[in-house]
């Protein structure tokens, strides 16, 4: 058992066998531009856009024509949130979004505010990363032309309750934009019974290819319009120019079909080795403590913090680092990821974790394990199994776990800080 | 990240783990970092009258750079005399496990865990009365 075990789906997830084999003939003799109408090169090629097309739009119940093919979700996200900020700037200048949203959401109202475009309204998230329907019930004003709230969080995989939030915009005849980059693989979606004018999707969180996404963009009830932030051609309704990537488009179809296909069994199957995984760790050993919703959550997604052993020092007993030096080689590396700050680039923590109020000390200590489709029973063993002797190991190396034992109260000790 | 062999050796085989008593006059333990910060060493050195460190012992919590920069700095001071040992700068330490940028205040934080540990020793035989390094006074 020497092959690395890959829990960090919601990071990416592997190509499906199947979305290869569904892309691979568009590599070759089927390589005509979809834009081209001239010859069945491009016929082909526009048939093959068009099969996808319907396949992405039936995942989350929408019409075909309202999926906008993009590069992935982060520009997904731009072009929703800049795009109505721009078109509808006459009506107002106000978007409403919450404070654990992904980067993309986020750096994108940023750079609004920072531009003048306009103001944002950053809600707060309980302990459980849920945010309060009331809360944006009060944030929204006669000057909001948006909320974006995701679907699924990417680090915690808290669910936020989008029907709800839907229906508000909807009374309040407000657009509302959903980052449903996480989750849309593994929890129904359906654009009108939750009233979203606006999703992202990403393929490669579907087991597609990276470099495509896709943006719904409702055309009807009401007609949600945009300014392009890309120019060039006039491709996807004039939203987004630029020559299709027909094989990343194919690819993500297929994605979404199997998705669509196996969603139930899957998310039923991913969650009871969630559930094996985290009774696994927690009953061997003590102050482990879950980060985000203990039931709203990803099927997938265990968020963890193991009190006194720094996130990195975990992910370097268990990421195969070690395994340069012979007494270890033959062990399975693990993939997983940390909330703690030596992992970030900023070398600060999480801005997730702190945003539900977990205390840097415990921030610094979280373990993102993301499973997902090719995950066994036996991949869970063999984690929990060495999480475990990683943890028991690092804390016998922890003076903070020595002083926790002592009866030492470590919020009462004055600490030498750098 | 990348870590040198020296870094993944340390992390993988500490030396010097452990505990000394900390009422021993001849123990000097010196606590630096606090645990939002991500790293906390504790450095504990056994000193002889006549000014050589016999042994030395850590516990680190923090990353696979801090934990071998504690460890690496255990091995260092033994057999050396106290000017010795605060002649010791973190750069040193920077040198010999190859660390990147990003991770020279683990270094830092190694030599000053040493010093604190020096400057307890030094207080207990000055006859002070001692305060416990980690415990704040009320």
């Amino acid at each position: 058992m020497k092959t690395p075990i890959y829990m960090d789906y919601h990071a990416t997830t592997p190509l499906d066998p199947r979305v290869l084999d569904a892309m691979l003939p568009y590599f070759g003799t089927v390589f005509g531009n979809a834009a081209s109408r001239s010859h069945g090169f491009g016929w082909e090629a526009e048939k093959a856009v068009d099969t996808a097309r319907a396949q992405v739009a039936a995942l989350i119940n929408a019409k075909p024509k309202d999926i906008v093919w993009t590069s992935g979700a982060t520009e997904s996200d731009d072009l929703a949130i800049m795009g109505v900020a721009e078109f509808y700037k006459e009506k107002g200048n106000h978007i409403v979004t919450q404070v654990t949203e992904h980067k993309a959401v986020l750096d994108t109202c940023r750079h609004l505010e920072r531009t003048g475009k306009a103001t944002v309204t950053y809600l707060p998230v309980d302990t459980t990363g849920m945010i309060s329907v009331d809360d944006l019930r009060k944030a929204i004003t006669d000057k909001t032309v948006l909320v974006s709230i995701m679907f699924v969080n990417n680090e915690v995989g808290t669910i936020q309750p989008i029907a709800e939030i839907g229906k508000i915009c909807r009374e309040r005849g407000v657009l509302f934009h959903c980052d449903a980059v996480q989750g849309a693989s593994l929890l129904p979606i359906d654009v009108d019974a939750m009233h979203v004018d606006l999703l992202s999707l990403s393929a490669h969180k579907m087991y597609g290819p990276k470099g495509v996404g896709a943006l719904y963009v409702r055309s009807k009830g009401p007609r949600v319009r945009l300014t392009p932030i890309i120019h060039g051609g006039g491709h996807e309704r004039g939203m987004r120019s630029g020559t299709l990537n027909v094989p990343g488009i194919v690819g993500f179809g297929k994605a979404a079909e199997l998705a669509k296909a196996s969603m139930a069994d899957e998310a039923q199957r991913i969650a009871g080795l969630r559930r094996r995984l985290h009774e696994g760790i927690v009953s061997q050993l003590d102050e482990v403590y879950l980060n985000g919703h203990p039931v709203h959550r990803h099927p997938g997604n265990l968020n963890l913090s193991f009190a006194y052993v720094e996130g990195e020092s975990m992910l370097m007993g268990l990421n195969g680092s070690v395994h340069a030096l012979a007494s270890s080689a033959s062990l399975p590396a693990i993939a997983v990821s940390s909330g703690s700050a030596c992992t970030s680039a900023t070398l600060e923590p999480s801005y997730v974790l702190k945003a539900l109020g977990v205390g840097e000390d415990l921030a610094h200590t979280s373990i993102r394990f993301g499973l997902g489709r090719f995950n066994t029973q036996e991949d869970v063993d063999y984690v929990i199994e060495r999480v475990v002797t990683e943890v028991r190991r690092l804390r016998d190396l922890s003076p903070l776990y020595e002083m926790a034992k002592e009866g030492i109260d470590l919020a009462s000790v004055a600490w030498q800080r750098e | 990240m990348a870590y040198s062999d020296k870094v993944l050796d340390h992390y993988s085989n500490p030396r010097n783990v452990g505990a000394l008593d900390k009422s021993d006059p001849s123990v000097g333990t010196g606590v630096v970092g606090a645990p939002e910060c991500g790293d906390v060493m504790k450095l504990q050195l056994r000193i002889r009258d006549d000014g050589v460190v016999e042994d030395a012992k850590f516990k680190t919590f923090g990353c696979g750079s801090a934990i071998a920069s504690s460890s690496y700095v255990t091995e260092l001071v033994k057999g050396k005399t106290v000017d010795e040992v605060l002649a010791i700068k973190n750069t040193h330490i920077v040198e010999e496990l190859s660390l990147p940028p990003v991770k020279i205040h683990c270094s830092v934080l190694a030599e000053d865990g040493i010093k604190a540990a020096i400057a307890d020793w030094k207080k207990k035989r000055e006859g002070a009365p001692a305060v416990p390094a980690q415990k704040k006074t009320a």
